[in-house]
């Protein structure tokens, strides 16, 4: 299993990467308003290809909603959003129908709350988008749905529907489903808020699997251990804006914004 | 009872049995499968972003519960002929029914599809479904889970209710009954035995409807 786009994770050190012309995801100045209540006020951000971005921050900060706009599911309200040198998304303009498709079509979400469709079973479930929207052959994909299932040890529950999954299987279907879409990046939005603490090693274990196999990943999380170890950048949004990122090593210990360092000792020392 | 009420229960059942067979029961079905059609229709239309489109799905919805179901049928098969349209019984109980279950059920699977978590649609659109797509594959599923319960006793009032045809000269159940009952001057007798053929045809749904419920919840924790 590897990425569409398989790159060697080993050669991307050079932490500028993201930055540089070739990166897979670009973001400009990004805006997003609810009614009077505007969520992102300017958000810039890159992501190179085989690299993982972590976004952190308090909740209501807008780090979920940029997640959600790259997706697709919010549509911004001005900005631009780059992936590779396909799709280009002008947000001065609302874009087309098929606009959106090509975005969503680059990228895959893993929610919060799994969003498992209940009604189908674990395999119909991954198999749903590459047979009934990609129009792939379903013996392939089954075939390619099957491994993964097997490799993230749920080859036994695929005709399981999620109501008879734990927390933990449902996330990783949800893994698996995206996965499956051959996605050129893989965005995560807080995977494990709603799982149960002894299950949350099981997902991050995961995820950091695919990180070192080459995905593209942004990752909306709280896990500060795990974005030190498994993200190539990590930033920290507040206020609808990136207040700091860089070097998740450096930054987790020694941020430069006062405002970061605030948020980080709250997470460190809640009480 | 004594002897010849008996024999006139028996003999009388024949007649009333073929008026459900031939008359209450498909006029039910036809009513309320074009009925649930038009139900569809409407409540996607409720649920519409253009204020106009919901509007119009909303002022019909008003007047169709607004109203009563022996005047919408009296309207159809004796106000029309006025306007020079001229429906058989049949088919205009056939409408007048089908008319007035889009109403009621409009409500019921709007009510339905609102039901289905946001994440659903959130889901469906992120592997690349358009919303007509999402909505056929993955929320409406949903929804008709969610929607058997109340369908189910929309479709028993429907099957009550379209005795009123026999106001409109349709041989069903009820008209059946009436008929014995003018001739044999036993009124008690019949009116209680087509009470009867009702209720026996009323259980029968219920006990699909339970067969149907479970069968759709197969894929939800107890």
């Amino acid at each position: 299993m590897s990425p569409t786009d398989p790159t060697d994770p080993t050669d991307s050190t050079d932490r500028d990467a993201a930055s540089a012309p070739g990166a897979l995801l670009r973001v400009r100045g990004l805006r997003k308003s609810f009614g009077p209540n505007q969520v992102l006020q300017s958000v810039d951000l890159a992501v190179g290809r085989g690299h993982v971005l972590a976004l952190i921050g308090p909740s209501g900060s807008g780090k979920t909603t940029i997640l959600r706009c790259l997706n697709g599911l919010e549509l911004a309200d001005g900005g631009t959003i780059d992936v590779a040198a396909e799709v280009s998304l002008d947000f001065g303009t609302p874009p087309s129908k098929k606009q959106l498709a090509a975005l969503r079509d680059r990228s895959a979400m893993v929610f919060q709350h799994y969003n498992l469709f209940p009604h189908k079973t674990v395999l119909e479930n991954v198999l749903e988008g590459p047979v009934v929207v990609q129009r792939r052959p379903k013996a392939e994909v089954e075939a390619e749905a099957l491994a993964l299932l097997d490799r993230v040890g749920l080859s036994a529950k695929k005709d399981s529907y999620p109501f008879e999954l734990s927390g933990g299987q449902q996330q990783r279907v949800g893994i698996v489903r995206a996965l499956a879409l051959r996605p050129q990046l893989l965005l995560f939005d807080e995977p494990t808020s709603s799982l149960d603490p002894e299950l949350v090693g099981d997902i991050l274990r995961l995820i950091k699997e695919l990180a070192v196999e080459g995905w593209s990943m942004v990752i909306v999380t709280h896990e500060l251990e795990f974005a030190r170890e498994v993200a190539t950048e990590v930033a920290f949004v507040d206020g609808g804006r990136i207040v700091e990122h860089g070097d998740p090593k450096q930054m987790l210990r020694n941020p430069k914004e006062e405002r970061t360092r605030q948020f980080l000792h709250r997470l460190l020392f809640p009480f | 009872m004594n002897q010849s009420a008996w024999e006139l229960f028996w003999t009388s059942l024949g007649p009333i049995v073929h008026g459900a067979i031939a008359g209450t029961i498909p006029l039910a079905l036809a009513s309320f499968a074009i009925g649930i059609t038009l139900a569809l229709g409407l409540a996607l239309m409720r649920l519409s972003r253009r204020r106009w489109v919901s509007g119009i799905a909303r002022v019909y919805i008003s007047i169709v519960r607004g109203t009563p179901l022996l005047v919408q049928l009296f309207v159809i098969f004796y106000g029309l002929p006025s306007l020079g349209i001229l429906i058989d019984p049949w088919p205009s109980a056939v409408v007048a029914f089908s008319l007035n279950v889009g109403g009621y059920a409009a409500e019921v699977i709007r009510a339905a599809i609102l039901s289905v978590p946001k994440g659903q649609w959130e889901a469906a659109y992120m592997i690349g479904m358009s919303h007509r797509r999402a909505l056929t594959r993955i929320i409406l599923p949903q929804a008709a889970r969610v929607s058997v319960p109340p369908l189910s006793n929309t479709f028993i009032s429907l099957v009550k209710d379209t005795s009123l045809a026999s106001l409109i000269l349709v041989t069903e159940l009820f008209r059946e009954a009436q008929q014995v009952a003018a001739f044999s001057q036993e009124f008690m007798l019949l009116y209680l035995e087509a009470a009867l053929v009702y209720w026996v045809i009323c259980l029968g749904l219920s006990s699909i409807q339970s067969v149907l419920e479970k069968r759709l919840d197969r894929y939800v924790a107890h």
